[in-house]
């Protein structure tokens, strides 16, 4: 979101639509945002908001109906055959589910060395070993331990560890984590978390961190998009988003974000459903005006 | 403090294994008082869903009630029950909510029908009885009455989850267990329902035993929390203390692994 400098992928007026006819459903509209090397961006909102739908496309998985997708400033689409090999290794992705992730026949070893051995043909075939080792170290993982285990050996949050070091091996330059903590136990979700904010920072990886829970995002992320209903609504640093949200569907979020200080009980916190049905039909209109808030704070309006 | 409603004591469960049982509920109690919200918190396999089973008698093999244990509702000990006795005593007395409770409605019948069903077999009231009782519970929950002729996939999630927890109050049970009721939700929905909960158990006056791993939304709905750890109760308090002055160190840890909104950790 800052402009400096060529962002390392870019998603530029990005729409998504499935189907036709008058069944169509518009999964993302007019989606922009771009990484940077060595910052997160969360992309933050309900199921259904278009979040993954937006992770697909940035994978390359889903293309998109209209707008662009640049990779170091140049257009993905058209690429020839080493150029999109080139972009597969790139831009590595970290899964939701620990459990269906890896492969439940194969040791943590062999899920490391397959992308050793697909995506470095640099590392020499002597040295595969070796780098496996150097790769479970690096999520500080015991390789004697984990290398020869199965994924059922070990617990969630290791084998969330295996799959940073397994996106790790390609030598990203772009992580897409989709929900990677949402199934893990809280004490061992920050460790986690604080393992990818190391691993962006070392390696200068432009982070794309994506979640329904706001609160990790402001301890992951420099950079926030709130999205509803298809549409990011709102945008920019995560402190003053999140710090003095614009969008009425960013505060009805907000407000609604578990806080021990604020007690059901209190009259004056209670979200009345008639102003949340009212906020959530008015922000799935489509809504083209920007509005800069504040330096780096912007905001979609009707 | 006046009677409790329920009184868990000296509750141990195992898991029997073939070579060792493995210990998931360890020597715990509590009490709920009537009307009071009691949190159980704690990680996955610290035993709270355990507790939650046990109390509706819902535990099954190879999940051993030790015999000292035992679970008092209103004064009567839950354990010693025999089939009409838990016939009476399930949903009239304690109802439970799972997690994916919104996936627990017969997708091959209407709304309508899954009142009826219990409606009739617990209290053998007629179709017109039940149809009234059914639009009541529909408003409680704030859905449109003429929407039980629907079937549950034209519900939201959201909505079905609440249709679930209108069932589970229709014939004025004095206890709900609800175990990770939202968790499956997003956050605005969340709160709408646990808000509305709220409100219904101020008006009716149940109780409810509340189980999360969520210690701050723990804390805005519940008046008293215990924390478990491996199978123990190691603290249980005010939910403000549990907040303000936690003395145990896995409460502390606990805290301290929930980023805060307003930067940094919660505690």
């Amino acid at each position: 979101m800052t402009g400096m400098q060529t962002p390392i992928l870019a998603l530029d007026n990005v729409t998504k639509t499935f189907g036709n006819g008058p069944g169509a459903v518009r999964a993302a509209r007019s989606i922009s945002f771009s990484l940077h090397a060595g910052r997160a961006l969360a992309l933050v909102g309900e199921s259904g908001s278009g979040k993954t739908t937006c992770a697909r496309m940035a994978m390359r998985e889903y293309l998109p109906t209209e707008g662009k997708i640049l990779f170091k400033g140049q257009p993905v689409e058209g690429s020839n055959a080493a150029e999109a090999a080139h972009y597969r290794r790139a831009v590595q992705m970290i899964f939701q589910d620990p459990f269906a992730s890896l492969n439940p026949a194969h040791t943590i070893a062999y899920h490391l060395k397959r992308p050793l051995l697909l995506h470095r043909p640099d590392i020499k075939r002597s040295e595969i070993d070796a780098t496996v080792r150097a790769l479970l170290q690096q999520v500080k993982l015991d390789p004697d331990l984990v290398a020869p285990k199965y994924p059922h050996e070990l617990s969630g949050g290791q084998r969330q560890r295996v799959n940073i070091a397994r996106a790790l091996a390609a030598k990203p330059e772009v992580i897409v984590a989709d929900e990677p903590t949402s199934m893990l136990d809280v004490s061992v979700r920050l460790g986690v978390l604080n393992l990818l904010s190391e691993m962006k920072q070392q390696m200068k990886l432009g982070l794309l961190y994506i979640t329904h829970d706001i609160a990790t995002a402001r301890y992951v992320a420099e950079d926030i998009a709130v999205m509803y209903s298809g549409q990011i609504v709102e945008w920019g640093n995560v402190g003053k988003v999140i710090d003095n949200p614009a969008h009425p569907y960013t505060k009805l979020l907000l407000s609604a974000v578990p806080d021990p200080d604020i007690r059901f009980d209190d009259p004056s916190v209670r979200l009345r459903p008639e102003d949340v049905e009212e906020i959530r039909r008015k922000s799935a209109m489509t809504q083209d005006r920007i509005v800069e808030v504040d330096s780096d704070h912007f905001v979609r309006a009707a | 403090m006046t009677a409790p409603l329920l009184s868990v004591k000296n509750l141990t469960i195992d898991y029997i294994g073939e070579e060792k049982d493995f210990r998931a509920v360890d020597n715990v109690s509590f009490d709920v008082a009537p009307g009071e919200v009691f949190g159980l918190a704690g990680e996955s396999g610290c035993g709270k869903s355990t507790i939650a089973f046990a109390i509706s008698r819902l535990h099954k093999p190879p999940a051993l009630i030790r015999r000292e244990s035992t679970i008092l509702l209103n004064g009567r000990n839950v354990l010693d029950l025999d089939d009409k006795g838990l016939r009476d005593f399930r949903w009239r007395e304690v109802a439970m909510v799972f997690q994916s409770a919104m996936n627990s409605l017969n997708p091959v019948l209407r709304i309508e029908q899954q009142f009826y069903d219990v409606l009739k077999t617990h209290k053998g009231m007629s179709r017109a009885e039940a149809r009234d009782r059914t639009a009541e519970m529909l408003k409680l929950v704030d859905i449109a009455p003429d929407r039980m002729r629907d079937y549950p996939h034209q519900f939201s999630g959201g909505m079905r989850q609440r249709i679930v927890i209108a069932i589970c109050l229709a014939l004025d049970p004095r206890l709900v267990v609800m175990d990770e009721p939202t968790t499956a939700l997003d956050v605005v929905v969340q709160r709408e329902i646990l808000q509305r909960i709220n409100e219904l158990r101020r008006s009716l006056g149940f109780a409810v035993l509340f189980i999360t791993h969520d210690l701050g939304l723990m804390v805005q709905f519940c008046d008293r929390i215990g924390i478990m750890l491996a199978g123990k109760l190691v603290e249980q308090n005010t939910a403000e203390a549990i907040y303000g002055s936690p003395q145990h160190d896995y409460t502390k840890k606990l805290w301290a692994s929930f980023p805060s909104l307003h930067g940094g950790v919660l505690l």
